[in-house]
């Protein structure tokens, strides 16, 4: 009798049948919770859209003199042009709407605006990262630096720095920078904080017998940094940088807000809140969100395989 | 370009320079001595960096409507006490504080409902870590329009900024305790209440600290930003932006200093509570 065979018939002697011991598997699971979870959220929507856009549904009957019924009520809620709050669907009919079926280098397609604000987060974040990455090893090699910089990097934080977008904005614009760099340099200044924070843990990870034995090898402070601290910080750094991905994004879409709604997705939110142009402005929310989330997931995963290639699974 | 004020600049940034690296580089006779170390060498910094800005920015003269010295602007703070303190009520006082208090205290209850429940902790959860990553500033204009340009549209920002960060921590730290002490609750017959305000509380104070810490800085920004998108005309983040077009720009850093001082005011005072409450916590023990 082999392992596998025992346990199923332990599991056949419990007195469930296979199919409602899937399902208990399955209301145990992790995704079968987030599901439940997501509908109930989408069905909640779907109810306020209803709810909130009764008013201005009711007076439109009233001027029309229209004769209506509970039916016509909830289906003309869920397809208002400028509602209060629009229904899921509408909402995914129009991204539908403004990136497959639009040239993408039209302006009106979210793509354009997308793109636009993705790539002014990825040079701000790759710009942050970096300088997060050298401040860190300035911190770890030179007392003076640690002493000095470390706790204005801290106090920098609690300055609210997207509250300066505009006014950087606008600096750099009469300095004659536009475009792209004003943007990044938002997105930089947010994102390069969590690198320090988490790199400077990471180099000072460690631990004394490690270090000792580096010692012993005859290492000298650049073969210690790369052979030991540098590799031992991956993971610090990693989690950092998700974090720093996503303030990016934020710090891109802020730093579109104040230079007039030109391009971007901050610019598509304004303009939507300008015109009340209510499907617009969550069309533009859900692709801020979508763009976030994958980037999240990009970091993780270059985390995964980092890892794996230095021989950790996590 | 004035050579004399930056060769004086030069100077003091050197002369600076030198004397924190070496006051960090000696070790410390006593424990006093080398807290006094702590807050003297970041303070010379500090004053530093406001030295160097005023001496770049008259000794390159770099226009007032770029990089005004620090000096124009503490003259600006000091004679537009009146506006400032106005713009400090509506943004600070009415938007970020009600709504902090509101979406933290939510975050806190709907974390403990959620805590009860195994099902609802794997649904949720996850959720609620992936909404903590998203933009949620981009809500504002959405709130403008729904609450009007007054205030009260800004503090439902700040709320549901605030939520998720505080919803995440406290499940999280709820889930902190021991199943030993748990089991030890369960020996002394405690009921659910008990076991909640006597072990699984205290034992979840540092995440709901670091929630707290971290929602001050996100609460300001929410307030601010969300005056970008319409309010009445005062306000912080109305001055700055109107200041803006206008190119007063010692105005804006005026009402940049005075946010800087307030989060920072802000995160002092909840780290402080946070030092009086969770004073068992290593990392407070630890000093």
């Amino acid at each position: 009798m082999t392992v596998s065979s025992i346990i199923a018939a332990s599991d056949s002697r419990m007195g469930y049948s296979p199919a409602r011991r899937a399902f208990m598997r399955l209301s145990q699971s992790k995704a079968f919770a987030i599901t439940v979870v997501v509908v109930a959220i989408v069905a909640i929507w779907y109810a306020f859209a209803v709810y909130l856009n009764t008013p201005w549904q009711l007076t439109v009957y009233e001027r029309g003199d229209v004769q209506w019924t509970a039916a016509d009520l909830v289906r003309d809620t869920l397809a208002q042009e400028r509602p209060v709050l629009p229904a899921p669907h509408q909402v995914l009919v129009e991204i539908w709407n403004t990136t497959v079926t639009m040239n993408p280098a039209s302006r009106r397609s979210l793509l354009f605006h997308s793109w636009v604000t993705l790539s002014s987060t990825l040079l701000g974040f790759v710009i942050g990262t970096l300088l997060g990455m050298l401040l860190a090893v300035g911190i770890v090699h030179n007392r003076a630096m640690e002493k000095s910089v470390m706790p204005w990097v801290i106090a920098s934080q609690t300055i609210p720095i997207l509250a300066v977008a505009p006014m950087i904005i606008v600096v750099l614009n009469a300095v004659g920078l536009t475009g792209l760099l004003p943007k990044a340099l938002i997105s930089t200044y947010l994102s390069f904080f969590p690198v320090v924070v988490g790199m400077v843990k990471g180099l000072r990870s460690p631990d004394v017998l490690q270090l000792d034995l580096m010692k012993t090898y005859n290492a000298s402070r650049w073969q210690t940094f790369w052979k030991l601290r540098w590799p031992s910080s991956m993971p610090y750094l990693f989690i950092s940088m998700k974090v720093a991905v996503a303030i990016s994004l934020v710090g891109a879409i802020v730093g579109e807000l104040p230079t007039g709604a030109v391009a971007g997705l901050g610019a598509r939110l304004l303009a939507g809140s300008y015109y009340g142009q209510t499907v617009q402005i969550w069309s533009a929310l859900v692709m801020a969100a979508a763009i976030a989330a994958c980037l999240v997931a990009i970091v993780g995963m270059a985390h995964r395989m980092v890892l794996a290639r230095m021989g950790q699974s996590t | 370009m004035n050579v004399a004020v930056l060769t004086a600049t030069g100077a003091f940034w050197a002369g600076t320079w030198a004397l924190n690296s070496w006051l960090a580089g000696r070790t410390p006779s006593s424990a006093a001595a080398a807290r006094a170390r702590d807050i003297v060498v970041p303070v010379l910094f500090g004053i530093t960096l406001l030295v160097l800005w005023e001496g770049i920015a008259r000794g390159f003269g770099i226009p007032a409507v770029l990089l005004p010295p620090p000096s124009m602007v503490w003259e600006r703070i000091t004679n537009s006490v009146p506006t400032l303190w106005a713009d400090f009520y509506q943004t600070f006082i009415k938007a970020v504080l009600i709504g902090y208090a509101l979406g933290c205290g939510a975050g806190f209850l709907v974390a403990v409902a959620v805590d009860r429940s195994a099902f609802l902790k794997r649904g949720l959860l996850p959720i609620g870590n992936f909404v903590a990553a998203l933009p949620i500033i981009g809500i504002a204009p959405i709130m403008v329009m729904w609450f009007g340009f007054d205030w009260h549209s800004k503090a439902a920002v700040v709320i549901v900024m605030t939520f998720f960060p505080m919803l995440v921590n406290t499940v999280e730290g709820l889930s902190a305790s021991n199943a030993i002490d748990r089991d030890l609750m369960r020996t002394y017959a405690a009921g659910y209440w008990q076991t909640l305000f006597k072990l699984k509380l205290p034992a979840a104070a540092p995440f709901i600290f670091n929630a707290l810490k971290i929602n001050s800085t996100l609460a300001l920004i929410g307030a601010i930003v969300a005056e970008f998108f319409g309010t009445p005309i005062v306000g912080m983040g109305f001055r700055i932006s109107a200041e803006v077009q206008r190119l007063n720009v010692d105005m804006v850093w005026a009402e940049i200093a005075v946010a800087a001082v307030a989060g920072s005011v802000f995160y002092g005072v909840i780290a402080l509570i946070e030092r009086a409450i969770t004073f068992w916590h290593p990392s407070v023990r630890g000093g």
